[in-house]
């Protein structure tokens, strides 16, 4: 699915990625895990060709065989949304104020010449399996922050993509909906279905969806195997023990 | 029993028709940790601007060792400030970026007109949070993250409150330098008698750092209690469907 080889980002005078390498089985669910600045944010934008200008990207990275580092809008355009499709971090700025969340999540769709017909019923249907019947006639301001994570996940599901790349798409949100959104990434992604890559400063809601762990610090990948594996990495312990520490116990 | 340092009574905050706090009252006896809970929009952060004199309620009252806190002038409120001091949510908004630390940890002092070498203060602040005294020459940009709240918790403490209130104020760091500044507001509160009000949506943080809990729903308090008894059995299916909802790492292998 995809294919990550000596992967690097850089500043003129510094690397914020530095020598990635790793392959993504289809359907695989692999967590992507670091601390503040580790590069986990650079790595989904460098993987979706969204890195800003000014940084350098040099390596390679197959998206289903082809590749994308250095590529422009024409090869990415049959691979955006249905390879690969992301679902970004505040909901707040990921979606258009002035258009209604039914028109939002057709709206890739009717890009590709799907029908207006179509793509609503479409729209509606995939706002109806994140739980949001119908709110297709609704603005994003009038949803809660949990409602528009939910729409933007609606709207990364059109295209059926066989990558889901999520960055920290519930740490705005409270536990409770924090605890929907992880039930629905569960029930669309998986074997046989979409793969998922988690970026998460949470080891607890990696290890709820994730077989698989990443683990950035500074830029390196520093670890890479089963979850239970790299939560027994002594390299790891400190963030393992903070995060046991302040793990809730009843 | 003691008397309450800091009292709520039947406090109502309405936001454009909607009421975002209906009706909740609670008691901070000196040196206690109260934690604040509750989903987004329960009224977790209206209710810490109300009890650091903020905002106005629409009704209810706040008193501070049974005086009447109302929001005013600063200097009708210095009295308050001195003692009910507030960490905020982000550390890397909350500092002026042109205004060294050590200026930016003393402001709190000059603002309240504390008397006294405020220069040393800083120094004994910062040593107190971890940081070297030098740090005070040196800019907001050149700390992280952990460092800036730090930072901010010291300044808090500057004019020496009795009561911090901080809403979520370590929501914006990651679980390493979490732990630590959770455990830093922990034994600063300990070793000087310290109460803190905590609102956070991080039940592991209330669990570490807290006594008590406040649970809100709907703008309302649905259970309140010691944390372990709350968090073991709670009594408010709202408590237990927060309490479900976090995931839990695997327990350590043994």
């Amino acid at each position: 699915m995809l294919r990550v080889h000596d992967l690097s980002v850089a500043l003129p005078d510094r690397r914020l990625l530095d020598g990635l390498s790793f392959d993504l089985a289809p359907g695989e669910r692999v967590g992507v895990v670091g601390s503040s600045g580790a590069g986990k944010s650079q790595l989904v934008a460098a993987l979706l060709g969204l890195t800003p200008p000014g940084l350098a990207v040099t390596g390679s990275v197959l998206v289903e065989g082809t590749e994308v580092v250095g590529a422009g809008p024409a090869t990415w355009r049959p691979l955006r949304g249905r390879a690969t499709a992301l679902v970004a971090q505040d909901p707040g700025t990921a979606l258009d104020p002035l258009t209604r969340v039914g028109r939002q999540v057709a709206l890739p769709l009717r890009a590709r010449g799907v029908g207006r017909a179509r793509a609503a019923r479409r729209a509606d249907a995939l706002l109806a399996e994140v739980g949001l019947t119908g709110t297709g006639r609704r603005f994003p301001g009038q949803l809660s922050g949990g409602q528009r994570q939910r729409v933007a996940l609606a709207m990364a599901l059109v295209g059926a993509p066989r990558l889901l790349v999520a960055d920290e798409p519930t740490s705005a949100l409270d536990p409770t909906v924090q605890a929907g959104v992880l039930d629905l990434l569960d029930r669309v992604t998986g074997p046989d279905r979409a793969g998922l890559l988690l970026v998460t400063h949470d080891l607890a809601v990696a290890a709820r969806l994730c077989s698989r762990l990443l683990v950035l610090d500074a830029g390196r990948l520093v670890a890479d195997g089963p979850v239970a594996e790299v939560l027994a990495d002594p390299r790891l312990a400190d963030v393992v023990t903070a995060a046991r520490e302040l793990a809730v116990t009843r | 029993m003691t008397e309450p340092l800091l009292q709520a009574r039947g406090l109502v905050h309405r936001y454009r028709g909607t009421t975002a706090l209906d009706g909740v009252s609670l008691q901070l006896r000196a040196g206690e940790r109260l934690a604040v809970v509750g989903g987004s929009g329960s009224g977790k952060s209206t209710l810490a601007r109300l009890l650091l004199a903020l905002d106005t309620p629409d009704a209810g009252t706040v008193a501070l060792d049974g005086r009447p806190v109302r929001p005013g002038s600063p200097r009708s409120l210095r009295w308050f400030r001195r003692r009910v001091q507030t960490v905020p949510q982000d550390p890397g908004r909350s500092f002026n970026p042109r205004m060294r630390v050590g200026q930016a940890v003393a402001e709190p002092l000059a603002c309240l007109r504390v008397p006294g070498d405020h220069g040393a203060r800083v120094a004994e602040l910062l040593v107190a949070v971890g940081l070297e005294p030098d740090a005070a020459r040196r800019w907001p940009h050149e700390f992280s993250g952990g460092q800036r709240q730090r930072l901010a918790i010291a300044r808090a403490l500057a004019p020496r409150p009795d009561v911090l209130v901080a809403d979520e104020p370590v929501s914006a760091l990651d679980g390493v330098v979490r732990l630590q500044v959770v455990d830093l507001l922990a034994q600063l509160s300990a070793a000087a008698g310290l109460a803190l009000v905590v609102v956070s949506h991080d039940l592991g943080v209330v669990q570490r750092l807290c006594e008590r809990v406040l649970v809100l729903d709907a703008g309302r308090v649905v259970e309140q209690g010691p944390v372990a008894q709350v968090f073991t059995a709670p009594a408010s299916g709202v408590t237990a469907g927060l309490l479900d909802a976090v995931p839990a790492l695997a327990p350590a292998p043994a």
